[in-house]
């Protein structure tokens, strides 16, 4: 064949450029901004003029845990207490469930470790009736939004209590309620979702509106070109979130395309403003969603918030991260621990002590022990009570179909 | 002769295939560096050079579209889909490009990809690491479809597939990679290396496309199947007591339509199993075949056993995946009409 590689030179590009195991952990290629530094625009702001927040870093939090610039939300002592508290919720949570996993109690389980700042800070500057279009990694909007976390676990461990009925995987909650969609394993596909939630929202002419979250590596979806084009088309009142905690399972965010821009910056092309925001710094967080949902109430649309992480556990209980990434990753992540740093902060304005951060840690942990006991009272993945077999026929239509009854027969109902 | 499981015999098709073809290359989502998720491609990246083995972006449809690009252009590409779930994003490339290509440009152009993915249940993975959705492509003229049942047939039919000058789409039942599964799921996980199908010789050979596997022999009735649920069959035959044959069909598109058959002729009897779901499955397509074919030969209906017309269930998977018992009971309803 005419058409067939002459091996001699082979020119494609391929993107290597991150630390493996055996590496040092490097990050010098993620550029940073010192707290402050980022301008804050007004809320009409067109895309264009957002080139250098979509470059650069919006941070509040220096590094002696002072808040600084005018991105400072200045929350009160309390609120950030309640963020703190979230936060650490979170994490105690995440790594009780991990070892209920290893335990046999449910299927598979997933962490957001060192991404608490992500949902905690975004969540609690949305309003209850703003609706939530999550990634499997976003748990803690679910504290936020003040779900019990014996409903958690029961969905997590497919028990009798599982609203979802033992039909979905652990961490993909549905939550009605609290107006938390349902998340959905195919990736990206609830971010232009939440762009037609939004358009009915303005459709309706209500205040409310709606935000999503997805991964970097999620962003090479096709779905996610599309969720822009129709938020900047429709002028959706929607908050469009990227999470680059750098790796989607093995792969790091230059295989997603971040070795050539920002991603934050994609939003400019779509003539979207895009923020590029400290993921590991709730206050920045806080104010970025503040900034972009006062933006979307007011009729100017879309915002596009790049939240800059590292992911801190294993992608899922089904990765082993020691196989492709050094070890001493996390540690070396150039932005800290989102928890640590509040802390710090509460601590250096005097609203906080290292005492009584044990002690919330104490009560909280006793709480996420009680409350996954009781869970657990209600079944397991592998032990009764399990929600009813038969009801695996229910929801597929409103009306049972004729095959279907036919088949709910033949089991034996 | 060297044992493998169904990873191992996967990875050597592809060494080999690098090996021996300059213009092979392979990627998909984490298949570079890692050597994927079910570690398929495992070693090949540092063997072969991390422009021949890569990690692509997640984009389903750009995984296919990139992989049709680069196989119109001289390279025989093979694209790992993470899980045949996840392969809709990439649908339209290829039911409306990969699959047309040699007929819409009257064979100017043509595309030799190889779609590999991971496909049906018993992993507990719920709606969206479960689905057997074999039925979509088989529907589409222009690609060919291959559910290999062991490491064996992995192997062989994959090199069959790699090499074909057309596109070829391969769904590994991903419960069947590390062991033979029989649906006994409270039983201890077995070892291909027990198996006669985890015997893999050595080196390049070839199971051919379109050649269905007789895996058991038999007078009293025909089960018709593949993937998994071939192992499921053979265990609920060896304790119904029924002398049925097990037809295992390999290749979807073409199917062997000779050799279902010949053997639904001998029998007279006809149970067809698989996991995905009875509307519109390839059961029905078999059925409707076998009825044309052989009416005359029939002495009962045909009879499926699939999984249920509902999506892929997490906590019930159980009782969805179909049985030994479900498959037991459908032999004794041929046997008795
Ligand atoms: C459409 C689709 N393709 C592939 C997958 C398999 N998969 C699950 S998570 C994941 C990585 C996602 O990475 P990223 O978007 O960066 O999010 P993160 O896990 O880092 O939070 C992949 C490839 C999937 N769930 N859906």
């Amino acid at each position: 064949m005419e058409r067939n590689a002459k091996m001699a030179q082979n020119n494609l590009h391929v993107p290597s450029n991150v630390a493996r195991p055996g590496d040092a952990p490097d990050f010098s290629s993620v550029p940073l901004e010192p707290a402050g530094a980022a301008a804050r625009p007004k809320i009409d702001v067109a895309a264009r003029e957002t080139h250098d927040l979509s470059y650069g870093l919006i941070r509040v939090l220096d590094d002696d845990g002072k808040a600084v610039g005018p991105w400072d939300p200045k929350l009160s002592a309390e609120t950030l207490r309640t963020a703190l508290r979230h936060m650490v919720q979170t994490r105690i949570y995440d790594n009780r469930m991990l070892r209920m996993h290893r335990q046999g109690k449910m299927s598979f389980y997933m962490t957001s470790n060192g991404e608490e700042a992500i949902a905690i800070g975004q969540g609690m500057a949305l309003r209850d009736e703003d609706t939530l279009f999550p990634s499997y990694r976003q748990q803690g909007l679910l504290f936020v939004r003040g779900r019990s976390m014996v409903d958690m676990a029961s969905h997590c461990m497919s028990n009798a209590r599982d609203n979802l009925m033992g039909r979905q995987l652990p961490v993909h909650y549905t939550w009605r309620e609290g107006n938390l969609f349902s998340i959905s394993g195919n990736l990206c596909t609830q971010f232009p979702q939440a762009v037609g939630w939004a358009m009915a929202c303005a459709y309706k002419g209500e205040e409310a509106i709606a935000a999503s979250w997805i991964g970097e590596g999620s962003s090479a979806e096709g779905d996610f070109h599309v969720a822009m084009t129709l938020a900047s088309v429709y002028r959706a009142p929607v908050i469009l979130n990227l999470v680059n905690n750098q790796w989607a399972i093995s792969t790091f965010q230059g295989i997603a395309g971040g070795n050539e821009t920002t991603f934050a910056a994609k939003g400019i092309g779509y003539g979207i403003p895009g923020l590029r925001v400290d993921g590991n710094d709730v206050l920045a967080m806080h104010a970025a969603t503040t900034w972009a949902a006062e933006r979307a109430r007011k009729g100017f649309g879309a915002t596009f918030i790049e939240a800059l992480t590292y992911r801190g556990g294993a992608h899922s209980t089904s990765d082993d991260p020691a196989r492709y990434r050094p070890k001493e990753d996390w540690g070396s992540w150039p932005l800290g621990d989102p928890i640590e740093r509040l802390k710090t902060h509460l601590i250096v304005i005097g609203e906080w002590s290292d005492e009584r951060h044990a002690q919330m840690e104490g009560e909280i942990t006793d709480q996420v022990l009680n409350d996954l006991k009781e869970a657990e009272g209600y079944g397991t993945l592998n032990a009764a009570p399990r929600p009813d077999p038969v009801t695996l026929f229910d929801d597929v239509l409103k009306d049972m179909p004729p095959n279907l009854k036919r088949q709910r027969e033949e089991f034996g109902a | 002769m060297p044992q493998q499981n169904m990873i191992q015999a996967l990875n050597a098709a592809q060494d080999i295939l690098l090996e021996r073809d300059p213009n092979v290359v392979i990627f998909g989502e984490d298949t570079g560096y890692f050597g994927g998720v079910f570690r398929a491609t495992d070693g090949l990246q540092a063997k072969h050079g991390l422009q021949r083995v890569f990690d692509s972006p997640i984009t389903e449809a750009g995984i296919i579209a990139m992989a049709i690009g680069m196989g119109a252009n001289g390279l025989r590409p093979i694209a790992e889909i993470q899980f045949s779930d996840y392969i809709f994003p990439g649908f339209d490339q290829i039911i409306s490009e990969l699959s047309r290509l040699r007929y819409r440009s009257a064979g100017q152009y043509t595309a030799p990809v190889t779609v590999r993915s991971p496909w049906g249940g018993g992993i507990r993975g719920g709606q969206t690491h479960s689905m057997s959705p074999e039925a979509f492509f088989t529907h589409i003229p222009g690609i060919k479809v291959v559910v290999p049942s062991t490491p064996h047939d992995a192997k062989g039919l994959l090199i069959s597939a790699v090499e074909d000058d057309d596109p070829v789409i391969f769904f590994e039942p991903k419960r069947l990679y590390n062991g033979p599964f029989d649906g006994d799921h409270e039983a201890a996980a077995k070892s291909w290396a027990q198996h006669s199908g985890g015997d893999v010789p050595d080196g390049h050979y070839t199971v051919p496309l379109g050649k269905a596997k007789v895996v058991r022999a038999g007078k009293d009735a025909s089960i018709i199947t593949y993937g998994t649920m071939v192992h499921v069959a053979l265990a609920a035959v060896a304790k119904s007591g029924i002398d049925a044959e097990i037809i295992d069909l390999r290749t979807l598109a073409p199917v062997d339509l000779d050799t279902i058959t010949w053997s639904v002729e001998k029998t007279g009897k006809c149970v067809i199993v698989h996991e995905a779901p009875k509307t519109s499955g390839f059961g029905a397509e078999l059925s409707a075949a076998i009825q044309e074919n052989c009416f005359y030969h029939l002495e009962a209906p045909i009879t499926r056993v699939t999984g249920w017309d509902t999506p892929y269930p997490h906590a019930h998977e159980w009782e969805y995946f179909p049985s030994q018992a479900r498959i037991i009971n459908a032999l004794q309803h041929v046997m008795k009409v």
